[in-house]
């Protein structure tokens, strides 16, 4: 048997292989012995007869072992119960190469000598194979939920960590299986906040792999951020937490779990940019699509926030403005919605005030090619004083602008607005409130506060309020910002220079090239708002004759109520002077400003704080 | 034989004090059982082992029946009561008190084994057994000058016939060994043992071979041409005749017509019987047909069919009309047409029924009264939760006069109309370790999570990781704290699946030094030195292929290719017996529910029931027409189910060991077997994928669970049987809904009269759930005592 076999092929078709009359004689000769045809042709068909017998009881030795492949023990076995000498030198795992020989049509198992004195005297003993051992895993967890009352925002996920969920419901929600749909939990605050601790421990446990499922958590928190829930109906409810919650679980989640979802950033943004959009929904979920924005990080808010704003404005300004007692409530809603649009876009000013000189921080090293297109944008935009726009005129103007820039939902069409225009625009809605709360900042974070090469900018505070953000101001304030292009020798700063700067002249040439591109851009923007803008201080008195425009904007805040202002604009004046093109490389001179009020020492400057998630509301 | 005194002495610890008051209680009480039937089996089991040994084996066996067996017999009655070990078996020839020869059929076989016993020399046997059975002095003679002539009197034949096969086997085993060709496995343990010779020699009558194709097809043609509702049911005739006449033919040295007959109509045959056609068309030799099995199986076994009034009036007239006597002929001898009145049966209902390899069972099998209720639980009072601790104090006496009952207490005081008797058989008593084990069975029940179709166990998987030697057994205790595995290499592991690590008793030296009166005595003889999460057993010399732990977790069973089944002690980590008696390859084995007892069976066809302290089996139960692949206990303790190749599954009576139910219906080889914890019912698992529900009472096919795509290594129902599991090759674990299944049955009077079963195919509805594994067969399934499934595999990557 161990010897080679010719198969036979020029048989006739038939169920099984056969071993050929020419192979037992074959074999007979290797054996010394002489067959004759007949014989040979008999022994072959019984030999074949009994291979077949073999093989069919060996492949019980399998069936028993519960194994698919039929190995050379099973069919030695098989061979042992017949009383039939087994076969050696077959029991090795791999695969047999089975060779032809061509003339001979001989075809044979190749095997190779091995030699036993290597073997013995080899150096590198293979390692035993592990342990056995047994191991425990959990297949499925069940629960006593029934799979119907699970809440459509998880039906998808699968049957493990549907269990999963159904678990930790349970544990959370009580046995009531009424309680598992988070509609029906939607007058339960409590309830709901334990949801969403769920939700963060769920994304929080590193031993699970979300995968795809973060859609469905995503859309679990969005509910609660967006949704008007039965519990806002009773004001005593304060389900604003919950929502501000839910917003920063979002980001959470976005932020751990982001990249497991492609668009998944763009799809929250998408429907909280629906729900902003869509003034017939409550405040509430207003609110919720304000701080989920927020929650985002500033990008998103200048995404969506800000190019809505305009349209969104009017629909609030319309709530603000009912004093009728019926509408308390709701006007109530809507200042908290203020509130939250607020503090968005004050993040997202200071972000990306902040987000410029990073950069120029980066490229020091006179690599003017490696600002990026959207960043040098940032970088020049201020360079250029943003046109000084009038108050009355300033939200048609812009609203326009934003109309034919993209404020509808064609995403692809936004394009990333100057900081200074963002500025002033935001201005003319909020007044002297986002300057104010500028002000009251711990940070020095302002306006581009970190400038170590371009930008200065000089920033003056009322002194007393910079421990106590939340108080209401009751006196006139005087801000002052001031843009000035770096220099370093010339500076007559009080403050140190920074000691990142770089040399000179990288910075000049990296200056150049960025004024390069924010002429082009000024023309752009500057179109609309050169005719109008209105000059309230001399320019000459903050301009060098050589030096470039050193931006000042001056904004004298009223009486601000903080949070609930009655007075959203009690008062407000900007006062931002426009400078002529720019002709040479701006120079810098920082001057001591006339004050209103009183005046604080600017802050430290490398202070970064305002890296700081936290945003009082 | 002397390996297993020499086994107990070794361990007193362990068998000592349980021994002695089991085996007692056995024996007292097994001897009013034995009846005439019993006779019957055991000298079944004399001619299976007369025949079926190989060379080796042979003398041992011979030089056995005097000095246990049969010579027992003459004293049996003194000999039963005292402890001489093989007294159960061997003490049954003359324990009938029952002169009366009985109908024909038993006096033929009565009188088949006086035949053996005087070929075996065994005169004074034979002269006990005559005068007993009340046979005339010359009842011999006649009839054995008449088997021989041949003919139709096959049963008494087999007598003679096992005589001479004991003799012949001997030379032929070693011809055939020095021919390089296969030997005879073994004889078939069919009903009737014929010899081959003997068997094949009805095929000698015969007509044309040319004509053959002709009955065939003329036939094939009227079956075709008949009403619709008669068509189904006479098809069923094809396979059993088209297969009779191949081997007629190829008796006859027809080779070639018999390869064209084959072709022919080989693809006519349902696809369930492919199997068995591969092997048939593989014989094309007259000299091949010796030895075949499943040739045998097919001679010595009547292939039965259903046949309502009606068609068989139909195929009567047919034949007697065409005078198709080669057709009638094998109808006469070779099928056995169980006729009823009534409608015929559909297609689907036959489909549901055959696809064994003797056909259908007959009604009478399936007649027999089964007591499938469950035994009263002993009254064991449940201490109170919150005194727990009190309990752990006292553990000596758990029973308290508590007023408050366990809910299963209170049930269990009404016996069950369909439980047997408490005393039926007997049992061993319940030592306080057991009634500490089932206080906390109760306790962990009341904690038990109620399952349903809403609520899913949950499954922890248990995967076997390195398992290079191949894993080939799972077992569980019942309190999940153990976990054993048998594997190819022989061995036998065990492991701790809780903190608690497995401890050896100290040696005995060691055991001198500590203080036996002190309390904790039982934890100062465990060696902690020998702490470990995982013991080897070494023993077999083959693939471990079933296991099993005892009810009490101090012992473990394991069967193996090798031909025994081995008993360890878990306190010790050695082998305590090695039982031998199968011969062939032991394909499963499992312990009684109550301890004790233990069923096995394997490749010789036969179940064998053992006592842990005889070495010798109590009951063999024989009737299967190949190897069994699967046994389990019931519930109750009372009957022994048994899986098999020949793609039947057959309940045993423990205590008379008759065969009491036969299902047909699976298309092939058996390998998972589970009864419902209420006894009532039966799941079977086989390699076609399917599970089928039984329902034990009404002998009835009462579901089929189709899903699995490879053959079914496991099934379990849940502990309050709401559940069915089922674990197999296909590397899923898959959940029904029992409840459901066996509340839809309609077990009305006819259905159960006619045993005609409508199935409906509610598979898909039943499915609760599909749980893939990572390339894991699973081999093992088990329900904790509070409901968590536990499955168990080798990763197989």
């Amino acid at each position: 048997l161990s010897g080679s076999v010719t198969m036979a092929a020029d048989r006739e078709e038939r169920r099984f292989a056969e071993v050929s009359r020419d192979s037992v004689k074959l074999m007979a000769e290797s054996a010394g012995l002489e067959l004759g045809d007949e014989v040979a042709a008999l022994l072959a068909e019984d030999v074949c007869y009994r291979l077949r017998e073999a093989a069919q009881s060996s492949a019980q030795f399998m069936r028993h072992a519960k194994r698919k492949k039929l190995t050379v023990d099973d069919f030695n076995k098989a061979l042992r119960w017949s009383n039939v000498e087994a076969i050696c030198g077959y029991g090795a795992q791999d695969a047999m190469l089975f060779r032809s020989v061509k003339e001979g049509e001989l075809f044979f198992v190749e095997d190779r000598d091995i030699n036993l004195i290597e073997l013995a005297l080899a150096t590198n003993i293979p390692k035993g194979c592990a342990e056995t051992m047994v191991r425990g895993m959990f297949t499925l967890l069940s629960s006593v939920v029934a799979p119907c009352s699970v809440p459509a925002a998880v039906q998808s996920l699968s049957d493990d960590l549907l269990k999963y969920y159904q678990q930790i419901t349970r544990a959370i929600l009580g046995e009531d299986p009424h309680l598992m749909k988070v509609k029906s939990v939607s007058h339960d605050l409590e309830q709901l906040n334990r949801l969403l601790h769920m939700v963060k421990s769920l994304v929080q446990n590193p031993y699970l792999y979300l995968g795809s499922y973060v859609r469905s958590l995503v859309s679990s928190v969005m509910y609660c951020i967006l949704e008007p829930l039965a519990a806002s109906i009773n004001p005593l409810n304060d389900h604003w937490t919950l929502r501000d919650y839910a917003a920063l679980l979002l980001s959470h989640i976005f932020w751990t779990h982001g990249d497991l979802v492609s668009g998944l950033y763009r799809q929250i943004l998408l429907s909280l940019q629906k729900v902003l959009s869509d003034p017939v929904r409550p405040l509430c979920s207003h609110y919720g699509a304000v701080v989920g924005l927020h929650a985002l990080g500033w990008k998103a808010v200048e995404r969506v926030l800000f190019p809505h704003l305009p349209a969104y404005w009017a629909n609030l300004q319309a709530v603000l403005d009912d004093y009728s007692v019926s509408n308390a409530q709701v006007k109530a809603d809507g200042h908290k919605v203020y509130g939250a649009i607020l503090v968005a876009v004050e993040r997202l000013l200071k972000m990306k005030a902040l987000s410029l000189p990073q950069p120029a921080e980066g490229c020091s090293s006179s690599q003017p090619g490696c600002l990026a297109g959207p960043m040098g944008y940032r970088v020049s935009s201020p360079g250029l004083s943003p046109p000084p726009e009038p108050l009355a005129e300033a939200g048609l103007g812009i609203a326009s602008h934003l109309q034919a820039g993209g404020a509808g939902c064609q995403w692809e069409e936004w394009s990333p607005v100057p900081l200074p225009a963002m500025y002033s625009e935001l201005y003319s809605f909020f007044g002297d409130s986002l300057a104010v709360r500028f002000s009251t900042e711990q940070s020095f974070g302002g306006f581009s506060p970190c400038t170590p090469s371009h930008f200065r900018e000089t920033r003056k505070e009322p002194l007393g309020h910079v421990s106590n953000p939340d108080t209401t101001r009751k006196m006139p304030q005087l801000t002052a910002n001031l843009n000035i292009s770096p220099r370093q020798d010339g500076s007559p700063r009080t403050d140190p220079p920074p000691p990142s700067l770089a040399a000179t002249g990288s910075v000049r040439s990296l200056a150049r090239s960025s004024m390069q591109r924010s002429r082009a851009s000024s023309s752009r923007s500057g179109q609309r708002s050169i005719g109008l803008s209105r000059d309230v201080f001399p320019k000459a008195r903050f301009t060098s004759p050589h030096s470039g425009p050193p931006t000042f904007s001056f904004v004298i805040g009223g009486r601000q109520m903080g949070r609930r202002c009655q007075g959203r604009r009690p008062f407000q004046t900007i006062f931002v002077p426009t400078p002529p093109p720019p002709v040479v490389l701006p120079r810098v001179y920082t001057h001591k400003l006339p004050v209103i009020g009183r005046v604080c020492k600017p802050l430290r400057r490398w202070t970064r704080s305002h890296y700081s998630l936290h945003l009082p509301l | 034989m002397n390996f297993k005194k020499a086994g107990l002495d070794s361990c007193p610890l362990t068998l000592g004090s349980t021994d002695q008051s089991e085996g007692s209680i056995l024996r007292s009480r097994w001897f009013p059982f034995f009846n005439f039937a019993h006779a019957q089996f055991i000298f079944k089991m004399a001619a299976v082992q007369g025949g079926m040994v190989d060379a080796k084996d042979e003398l041992d066996i011979k030089s056995e029946p005097p000095s246990d067996g049969f010579g027992n017999s003459n004293a049996n009655d003194g000999r039963l009561l005292s402890s001489s070990p093989g007294a159960g078996t061997g003490g049954t020839a003359t324990g009938n008190n029952k002169p009366a020869p009985g109908p024909p059929e038993e006096q033929q076989t009565l009188l088949a084994v006086l035949q053996f016993l005087k070929k075996s020399k065994l005169a004074e046997s034979a002269e006990i057994l005559r005068r007993e059975a009340g046979l005339p002095e010359d009842a011999l003679d006649p009839k054995g000058t008449d088997a021989s002539g041949s003919g139709p009197g096959l049963a008494a034949g087999s007598g003679q016939v096992d005589g001479v096969d004991a003799s012949s086997l001997l030379s032929r085993v070693t011809v055939s060994s020095s021919a390089a060709a296969q030997a005879p496995k073994k004889a078939a343990a069919g009903e009737d043992q014929p010899d081959v010779s003997v068997v094949l020699s009805a095929y000698s009558q015969q007509g044309d071979p040319s004509l053959y194709d002709a009955y065939y097809s003329g036939l094939k043609r009227f079956i075709e041409s008949v009403l619709d509702c008669h068509r189904a049911e006479l098809s069923q005739l094809f396979y059993p005749l088209f297969v009779h006449m191949y081997l007629e033919l190829v008796y006859n040295n027809n080779e070639s017509v018999a390869k064209a007959f084959f072709e022919k109509f080989s693809g006519d045959q349902e696809c369930y019987y492919e199997q068995d056609l591969r092997i048939l068309s593989s014989l094309t030799k007259k000299e091949h047909m010796k030895g075949n099995e499943t040739l045998l199986d097919f001679r010595t076994s009547k292939f039965v069919l259903r046949i309502s009034r009606d068609s068989y009036q139909l195929l009567k007239r047919h034949l007697q009309e065409r005078q198709n006597n080669q057709i009638w002929n094998i109808i006469q001898e070779h099928l056995y047409i169980d006729i009823f009145d009534g409608m015929p049966r559909s297609k689907s209902q036959i489909d549901a029924m055959s696809g064994s390899l003797a056909g259908e069972a007959r009604r009478e099998a399936n007649k027999a009264k089964v007591f499938y209720g469950l035994l009263k639980e002993p009254e064991i009072e449940l201490p109170l939760d919150d005194e727990d601790e009190e309990a752990e104090n006292e553990e000596g006496k758990p029973k308290k006069k508590k007023p408050k009952k366990d809910s299963m207490g209170s049930k269990s005081k009404k016996q069950d109309p369909n439980a047997p008797l408490q005393t039926r058989i007997p049992l061993p008593e319940l030592k306080d370790s057991d009634k500490l084990d089932k206080i906390m069975y109760m306790k962990e029940s009341t904690k038990r999570i109620r399952l349903g179709s809403d609520n899913l166990p949950s499954i922890c998987f248990y995967t076997f990781l390195n398992a290079y030697q191949g894993l080939t057994a799972v077992d569980v205790t019942d309190d999940s704290s153990l976990i054993a595995g048998g594997f190819a290499d022989s061995t036998v592991r065990v492991w701790s699946v809780t903190p608690k690590k497995l401890r050896k008793v100290k040696s005995a030296a060691d055991l001198n030094l500590i203080d036996k009166e002190s309390d904790d005595v039982l934890e100062r003889i465990m060696d902690e030195k020998t702490a470990s999460e995982l013991k080897i057993l070494y023993g077999h010399s083959g693939p471990v292929y079933g296991i099993s732990f005892s009810p009490d977790r101090n012992y473990l069973l394991s069967s193996s290719e090798d031909g025994t089944i081995r008993l360890w002690s878990l306190q010790t980590f050695t082998c305590l017996v090695g039982y031998k008696g199968h011969n062939y390859p032991v394909w499963d084995t499992q312990f009684s529910p109550y301890g004790y007892y233990f069923v096995s069976g394997g490749h010789d066809r036969v179940a064998r029931l053992w006592a842990t302290d005889h070495y010798q089996p109590l009951r063999i139960f024989a009737g299967h027409l190949a190897d069994i692949t699967c046994t389990r206990f019931h519930p109750n303790s009372n009957y022994v189910a048994t899986g098999s190749s020949d793609r039947t599954i057959r309940l045993w009576d423990v205590l008379n060991g008759n065969c009491v139910r036969i299902f047909t219906g699976h298309k092939g080889p058996i390998h998972a077997l589970a009864f419902s914890p209420n006894g009532k019912f039966l799941a079977s698992g086989a390699t076609d994928g399917r599970v089928l529900l039984w329902d034990i009472g009404h002998g009835l096919m009462v579901g089929e669970l189709k899903g699995h795509t490879d053959t079914i290594y496991s099934l379990r129902f849940s502990r309050d049987g709401e559940i069915l599991a089922s674990g197999s090759m296909d590397n899923t674990v898959r959940l029904w809904d029992a409840m459901k299944a066996f509340d839809d049955l309609e077990t009305d009077d006819f259905t159960a009269a006619t045993g005609h079963i409508h199935l409906q195919d509610n598979s898909q509805e039943l499915l609760l759930g599909t749980y893939m594994t990572k390339s894991t067969p699973v081999l093992h399934l088990h329900f904790t005592r509070r409901n968590l499934l536990l499955a168990a595999g080798a990763y197989n990557p």
